[in-house]
């Protein structure tokens, strides 16, 4: 955005972090707590010159809702697995080619791919796009792939852009 | 409840069931680390605890705090945040670093690095 508020996004996200740690509203813990993110924002600028830019609210909300309703029924396949699968597992690499070129979307993903029990992000070339997972419980490639980039990457290039 | 004697019935069953759960669904993510069979199945099992465990017990802190000072409290959702924030960074590290180790092995269960090219 400007050169004092370079990530609006992120600056609002740290004082409601600081507010809830310091659980309170008082005007001190505000200024304190905007200094700090401001603070935070203009450190990360330096870092990362590319600006975190939310273009809808709309596919964050649908997205965290998925991801969460996601994560959940994950926990308990792979609860299932543990507990009771007696035979063997079959699991293996499966590559993703992405289109979304965002490091933030790419942030993002890493984590959704990670915390959701039963996959986990390996590595991703940013030269030609691929990803690499692992998946715990693998069926069939080709509707991981589909799983990935119809559920979670049009709707975070929806929200950062591609 | 000696600790917490102001928590009525109905809170006191509902933040032991939660912390139950949680517990239980971290116990059985770390059955995972004993009954998968590879390292890379077995990375996978701890997620349990980081999330879903994580989750419950952070809610059961919250129904009794909440419950105990007649006010909503709920930063213990930052818990459940920073936790999924950070395990992406150690679970790449360790999963990227057994794939440089058994691609050195000479191992065939993995990708061969001739896809890639940073690595050539």
């Amino acid at each position: 955005m400007t050169r004092w508020l370079p990530n609006p996004v992120l600056t609002a996200a740290l004082l409601a972090m600081w507010l809830l740690l310091s659980q309170s509203l008082s005007p001190g813990q505000v200024l304190l707590g905007a200094i700090a993110a401001l603070l935070a924002a203009l450190g990360l600028a330096a870092l990362r010159p590319e600006p975190i830019r939310v273009l809808a609210i709309r596919p964050a909300i649908r997205l965290a809702g998925l991801v969460l309703a996601d994560i959940l029924r994950s926990n308990l396949a792979v609860g299932r697995i543990v507990l009771f699968r007696k035979r063997e597992t079959v699991s293996g690499f499966v590559r993703i080619p992405l289109d979304m070129t965002n490091i933030h979307g790419l942030t993002v993903l890493a984590c959704i791919i990670t915390a959701t029990p039963g996959t986990m992000w390996v590595r991703f070339d940013r030269a030609t796009g691929a990803l690499m997972i692992h998946v715990l419980d693998l069926v069939d490639e080709e509707s991981w792939v589909r799983l990935i980039k119809d559920r979670y990457e049009c709707l975070l290039q929806e929200i950062f852009g591609p | 409840m000696i600790q917490a004697p102001d928590l009525p019935v109905w809170a006191a069953l509902l933040v032991g069931l939660l912390v139950l759960a949680g517990a239980a669904v971290t116990l059985v993510g770390s059955l995972g680390l004993l009954r998968l069979r590879n390292f890379y199945q077995r990375v996978h099992a701890p997620t349990l605890g980081t999330t879903l465990g994580t989750l419950l017990i952070a809610l059961s802190s919250i129904v009794c705090f909440s419950v105990l000072r007649s006010r909503p409290v709920v930063h213990e959702l930052l818990i459940v945040v920073f936790v999924t924030l950070t395990t992406p960074v150690t679970l790449m590290l360790l999963a990227r670093a057994a794939l440089y180790r058994d691609r050195i092995a000479g191992s065939t269960d993995v990708p061969a690095a001739e896809l890639e090219p940073t690595e050539r």
